[in-house]
């Protein structure tokens, strides 16, 4: 029964052993996450070695990297301030790739909902208004804007089968220009690519703001997005284990065709899918601009929406290890703040990327090297 | 009249990037390897080409650097789908990544270097004197531009006319049954996402080198290799509706800049120069065109029973069951 695929590699003079993939009938539970760490690893000896090539001096850098996201207390609180959206963009990409649907439009709906939280703040609510009123209303805004911007390649893909890697992307630029029209033009503070800050009753509540209560909490800059992200972990974990929805989403995931036979609407989840998908990348977004920068400007995000991609891919599609993997690429984020050169994080992550998915046939296949008589 | 020709003359030239992009993508997809990495192999080959013209002084090793540098990228999405059997979708998305870190790496400096070469641009006698469209289609243009209109039909005749075009097409179709014919699907399916990768690098050099000279970080590109991805399942994977739309889109980005200039149109005042700001909702046109473009693409694709290559995104496996 044991079906065995001869890779073409033989060179019978030079190199007398043969390279046989083996698909494995189990895979060690431990394997996977092994992979993962030696992918990480791998892919900073990599980006170290083309860092040194290029001239720079990998070694320093790395250690940089690490004192200046790990350090010391603040600075591992401004690394969870990164980790916040990662969490939630990264559940967003998660929760949609565990269905097969390849939402790529996190930064989008990152954007969206950010302006959604804004729009509360310009339009809707007046400046006195009670925190107990402004942030539930801008979470439920952010929320909504972002879920519209699922929809829409949710229901393209679901009705006339239209590739929804394309349209998400496309969304992404969309709503960039979106914001921008609204920053440059009728929020614009004083004719600065930005609108004017929020009022304090709409920011996210900080540890540093408790710091008169708790001194250890002065200049600690973690918000309650980070909550955010820990209480949307446990629901995106709920549905997908605990519910008959999160089974269909695996099912779909895992097999189309036995979905369909098993009578489930694929229609109706793709569109529920990328809608929670949307929502989760849109509350990522919200939570950025009312808890870190207080205003809606052009740049609010260094990709989140992308690094989310990375992020649920190097947790196995698995809710509870995006946590530690979103607070590791928080830290890549701050840490290479200040290093040059600039692209240095984004090769990493693309290298990272790389290495788990090239090692992910190790989890799929036994590799067998023999000698050949 | 002016109007029309400037918009379309520039759109020959715009498109010629776009085109490289979206053949090089169609033989990839059409030997059955999808490959989303396109922008990163454009940047890349729009970098090390600017690069490599900078330092060298002439532009033809430029190109060349460029074309050579987005191949070998492709290799390595093509070692990982093909030998690795790795998610293609997943694979291509890093590529991108990778493309775009690596080009910031290497592009680190390089917005502010002068004096780099362009490609020369000439017109066709006799051709350009064709009222109206030698204007737009022969006068003053990029040698690259000239290489896209051969192209063309190239790409056209080798798929549908050829005995290699023929086994493009069946390993993109049916890997087993050319498998059983002697066609090797590896081998082929390697050099396919090769093809793809040096037609996407010089796609990248052709923008720093020729259409908008310099290199400007990942706006070099913007979004350049994801519409061509969209072009492609536009364009049902044939290479002259793939070249028709290409001009299009690259008509598009001069129409966005030349709907800004005049106060009015046809007597109507003109919004957008009235409302610096609206030129925002312009420049979302391309990207709302590309989904518009795919709706109308995936419906025809639905009605006509026409589509995908049927083992396009499936990695080929000797001895395992299905397409």
């Amino acid at each position: 029964m044991t079906q065995t695929i001869s890779q073409n590699k033989t060179r019978r003079a030079i190199f007398p052993f043969t390279v046989r993939l083996e698909p494995r009938l189990e895979t060690p539970r431990w394997l996977p996450y092994a992979t993962s760490i030696g992918s990480f690893v791998g892919a900073l000896l990599i980006g170290g070695i083309i860092l040194a090539l290029v001239g720079g001096d990998p070694l320093n850098a790395y250690a940089h990297i690490f004192l200046a996201a790990f350090g010391n207390a603040g600075v591992v609180s401004d690394t969870l301030v990164k980790a916040s959206p990662l969490i939630l963009t990264g559940l967003a990409c998660l929760i949609a790739f565990r269905a097969r649907l390849w939402n790529i439009g996190a930064e989008g709906q990152f954007y969206l909902g950010a302006f959604g939280a804004t729009l509360i703040v310009q339009q809707v609510l007046g400046k006195d208004t009670s925190p107990w009123i402004f942030i539930p209303t801008m979470i439920g805004a952010g929320i909504a804007m972002g879920a519209l911007c699922g929809f829409l390649p949710g229901y393209l893909k679901a009705k006339f089968g239209v590739n929804e890697i394309i349209t998400t992307l496309m969304l992404n630029y969309i709503a960039f220009f979106w914001n921008a029209y609204f920053i440059y033009g009728s929020w614009s503070d004083r004719g600065f690519q930005l609108t004017p800050t929020f009022p304090q009753n709409a920011w996210l509540p900080r540890l540093a703001d408790y710091a008169l209560q708790i001194p250890a909490f002065a200049g600690l800059t973690i918000h309650l997005g980070l909550l955010f992200g820990l209480l949307a972990t446990i629901g995106v974990w709920y549905i997908l284990a605990r519910t008959r929805w999160g089974y269909e989403i695996r099912l779909i995931g895992d097999n189309p065709n036995a979905a369909r036979y098993a009578g489930i609407n694929i229609v109706r989840n793709t569109i529920a899918v990328m809608m929670l998908s949307g929502a989760l990348a849109g509350l990522a977004g919200m939570a950025e601009v009312t808890g870190v920068v207080h205003r809606l400007q052009d740049r609010i995000s260094p990709g989140y929406g992308f690094t989310a991609i990375i992020v649920a891919w190097l947790a196995k599609l698995n809710p509870w290890a995006i946590i530690p993997v979103a607070i590791l690429f928080g830290g890549l984020l701050i840490g290479s703040r200040e290093i040059q050169p600039s692209g240095l994080a984004r090769m990493l992550q693309g290298i990272i990327l790389f290495m788990l998915i090239s090692s992910e046939i190790l989890n799929r296949y036994r590799i067998r090297v023999e000698r050949i008589k | 009249m002016t109007f029309l020709t400037n918009i379309l003359t520039a759109g020959i030239a715009n498109g010629t990037a776009l085109l490289f992009a979206t053949l090089g993508e169609l033989f990839a997809e059409r030997a059955g390897v999808l490959n989303l990495g396109v922008e990163g192999m454009m940047l890349l080959g729009a970098v090390m080409g600017y690069s490599a013209a900078y330092s060298t002084g002439n532009v033809w090793l430029g190109i060349l650097i460029g074309v050579i540098a987005g191949g070998v990228l492709s290799l390595l999405h093509a070692y990982v789908t093909i030998a690795l059997r790795a998610d293609q979708v997943v694979s291509g998305l890093s590529l991108t990544f990778l493309g775009i870190g690596l080009s910031l790496v290497l592009g680190e400096g390089l917005a502010q270097v002068k004096g780099v070469p362009t490609v020369p641009v000439f017109s066709l006698p006799l051709l350009a004197q064709i009222p109206f469209l030698g204007a737009i289609l022969f006068e003053n243009k990029s040698a690259l531009v000239y290489l896209g209109y051969f192209l063309i039909p190239l790409a056209w005749y080798f798929i549908y006319r050829t005995r290699p075009g023929l086994h493009l097409r069946a390993i993109g179709e049916y890997p087993a049954a050319a498998d059983s014919l002697g066609i090797n699907v590896f081998r082929l399916r390697y050099f396919y996402v090769l093809v793809g990768g040096m037609l996407a690098g010089l796609a990248g050099a052709s923008l720093s080198l020729s259409i908008t000279p310099g290199w400007f970080s990942e706006f070099t590109t913007s979004g350049f290799g994801w519409i061509a991805i969209g072009l492609v399942i536009f364009a049902q994977w044939d290479p002259l509706r793939a070249a028709v739309g290409a001009y299009l889109f690259g008509s598009l980005r001069r129409f966005i800049l030349d709907m800004q200039g005049p106060p009015t149109i046809l007597f109507f005042p003109n919004p957008f120069f009235q409302d610096r700001n609206l030129q925002f909702f312009l420049e979302m046109l391309p990207y709302a065109l590309t989904v518009i473009v795919l709706v109308i693409g995936s419906r025809a694709a639905l009605r006509r029973r026409l589509g995908a290559p049927a083992a396009l995104g499936i990695p080929y496996v000797r001895g395992e069951r299905g397409v």
